[in-house]
């Protein structure tokens, strides 16, 4: 019982930035197989941090050893400042962990599916009782709380997965591919639970391979291949350093084709402007030019039609960094 | 001093220090057992059984109560004889349960835990603040007190149906008796639990586990006295005829088959529930000097008679279990 109201959330306001995970020089060796190489990883308090890559490349086995499911072989792992594999059933009680292939009791309802985990985990029955409901209540399952998790959709058993989670109210959420196998739509619901959840303090670790998913939610991303992190930081960060920036601006324009051109090589912060169509300019710049360039357009005496932004997307800097280091490590 | 060393030792091997876990392995635990439980008593499969096993204590019962009604005064061990007595065409109850039980034991056992990886609620479930431990030893312990339940329930209605058919109580040593015989049971079935474990532990696919579990239970039932009597044969030969030789040829022989958990819980049985057996291998008249023929032993000699093969089923149950443990706690739990 003394687990549970050691879990209960201390105020973010006050402890905000704080690392709540920590790796260093993290290793996970099968065989001769490293599945995790060398991994420095830091998660800070209340953010949403993503951990990106294509299968294989490590990130559930990174996510095992921070559960204490799996010892590393070599480094260290301090979650919420235990170490995950002395002192697991401490890092358990306050991390809530969302399995990428996520199962039931089938032949249990969901309810009693939840009332297990809640035994698991030491409530109280009374606390539970109010608990659960609430829990099922708020992931839309309010009606079929009583039926068998077997007649349940995919979607539905994800959202139930949730539910459990905040059964438990923990500090951490980590979740494994969170919206594979997901519709378009229940995958936009869930990234705007993921959202709800921020809002609530609780810190998050998600991993995925579907960039473009995970770029609208985190606020970190790291990516991965082959067991290492290769590079991490905000998105914007990422494409400041990999695209030099990555946003491109198009500029419809008419009037003094080779001045307006001049105009906005000048403007700070541009890369390279191309002229793709007869009264169309593309800039390649490290931020978002807009107004600098209708500016420049209209100084140099040009008429402006149309002006769009096109933000750096994680795709390109994904396939961008690991085109150049396989290049480089080519050469 | 001693401080010093210890000290030093850790700073020596910290690999050793960090193995050192926090907290109970036990936390978690009933409510692994009480979730178990829950599950095999209302599970189809479980209640099929229960109803067979119950089926063939009512009919067994029924019949040797047919035929000892008349010798009910002169026999102080009549309520043993319900468990013991065969009648044509029936086999006697201990008989049903030699096989009966080793089935109910392996149905609980055989998807226990390749059925959570399949059903991917491993990770889900050790993502809990659970040790591994708990989980493996709540399905064990969930199983075990299944299959004490019931058999203790089909106890109490045999010796029910004993005293409303004979008319008279049990004697004392009659309940003393049945009671150990029903601890052995409990423990064979045990054996076939602990097995079943380790092979769900092993195997990915239920149907393979469940296989694997049944091919050794026959194994043990059906062929292994044929391979004992033949391997006694080779290990200890007979080549000049002498008494000696036969002697040794039969003792290896009986050594052999109490490998079979079957031949164990048989002995164990027999010399608990029949108190005129004085030993299980060959009586040398030297042995019966003195002895009256037929004459009953008291609890305390029967108990001294059964106890190896007694011991023989709890150690065979904490061995498997224990093989289950160190295969389980080695595993990868990624689904």
């Amino acid at each position: 019982m003394s687990v549970v109201t050691a879990s209960s959330r201390t105020p973010p306001a006050n402890t905000q930035g704080e690392a709540v995970i920590e790796t260093s020089q993290l290793t996970k060796r099968y065989g001769k197989f490293t599945a995790v190489d060398n991994l420095n990883l830091t998660v800070h308090r209340g953010e949403v941090f993503g951990l990106l890559g294509p299968n294989g490349a490590g990130k559930t086995t990174t996510i095992l050893m921070l559960l204490g499911l799996t010892e590393p072989t070599s480094g260290s792992v301090r979650v919420l400042g235990f170490d995950p594999s002395r002192e697991p059933l401490d890092v358990k009680a306050r991390v809530g962990y969302l399995p990428d292939a996520i199962g039931f009791y089938d032949e249990l309802t969901a309810r009693e599916n939840l009332a297990y985990i809640a035994r698991l985990n030491g409530l109280p029955h009374a606390e539970a009782a109010k608990r659960i409901p609430a829990a099922i209540e708020r992931m839309g399952l309010g009606e079929v709380i009583d039926h068998p998790v077997a007649t349940f959709s995919r979607g539905m058993r994800q959202r139930l997965g949730v539910a459990e989670l905040l059964l438990k109210q923990p500090e951490i959420i980590i979740m494994d591919e969170p919206t594979l196998g997901l519709d378009p739509e229940a995958a936009h619901d869930f990234l705007k639970m993921i959202l709800q959840l921020k809002q609530e303090g609780i810190t998050i670790l998600l991993s995925s391979h579907l960039l473009h998913q995970v770029q609208q939610v985190c606020d970190r991303v790291g990516l991965f291949s082959n067991g290492r992190m290769m590079i991490s930081g905000t998105v914007a960060e990422l494409a400041q350093r990999v695209l030099k920036g990555g946003y491109r601006i198009t500029v419809q324009a008419s009037g003094p084709v080779d001045a307006i051109q001049r105009a906005l090589l000048a403007l700070p912060g541009v890369q390279k402007v191309e002229q793709s169509q007869p009264e169309t300019f593309v800039i390649h710049g490290a931020h978002d030019l807009r107004a600098d360039a209708a500016g420049a357009v209209v100084n140099a005496g040009g008429r402006l039609y149309g002006l769009d932004v096109e933000a750096p997307s994680l795709d390109e800097i994904y396939s961008v960094y690991f085109k150049e280091a396989t290049n480089g490590a080519g050469s | 001093m001693a401080q010093a060393v210890k000290v030093q030792s850790t700073a020596a091997q910290p690999a050793s220090q960090a193995r050192r876990r926090k907290g109970s392995p036990w936390t978690g635990l009933w409510a692994v057992v009480a979730k178990e439980m829950a599950d095999h008593l209302s599970s189809v499969r479980m209640q099929i059984l229960e109803v067979l096993i119950l089926l063939t204590a009512v009919g067994t019962v029924y019949a040797v109560m047919q035929g000892v009604r008349q010798t009910v005064g002169q026999d102080p061990f009549i309520f043993l004889r319900l468990f013991t007595t065969a009648r044509e065409p029936l086999p006697a109850f201990v008989g049903f349960l030699s096989f009966l039980v080793p089935l109910i034991a392996i149905s609980m056992a055989f998807d226990a835990v390749n059925g959570e990886f399949n059903r991917r609620t491993m990770s889900r479930v050790l993502a809990q603040p659970i040790y591994r431990d708990a989980l493996l030893m709540g399905k064990f312990l969930a199983g075990f007190f299944t299959l004490a339940l019931v058999l203790t329930a089909i106890w109490l209605l045999v010796m029910g149906m004993g005293i409303l058919g004979l008319g008279l109580p049990p004697s004392g040593e009659e309940v003393a008796r049945s009671l150990i015989f029903l601890v052995a049971t409990i423990f064979y079935g045990g054996i076939w639990l602990a097995l079943g474990l380790v092979f769900s532990v092993i195997f990915r696919q239920p149907a393979t586990a469940a296989l694997g579990a049944l091919a050794v239970w026959l194994f043990f039932t059906i062929f292994w006295s044929m391979l004992a009597s033949l391997l006694a044969r080779v290990i200890s030969p007979v080549t000049y005829g002498t008494a000696q030789e036969l002697l040794r040829q039969i003792e290896v022989e009986q050594a052999l088959s109490r490998i079979s958990p079957n031949t164990l819980y048989v002995e164990a049985t027999l010399g608990i529930l029949n108190p005129a057996i004085r030993s299980f291998g060959i009586l040398l008249p030297s042995q019966l000097e003195g002895a009256i023929i037929g004459a009953p032993l008291p609890l305390s000699q029967s108990l001294m008679l059964m106890w190896p093969q007694l011991t023989g089923l709890i150690a065979a149950t904490i061995l498997l279990f224990a093989l289950a443990y160190v295969l389980f706690q080695r595993q990868e739990i990624r689904a």
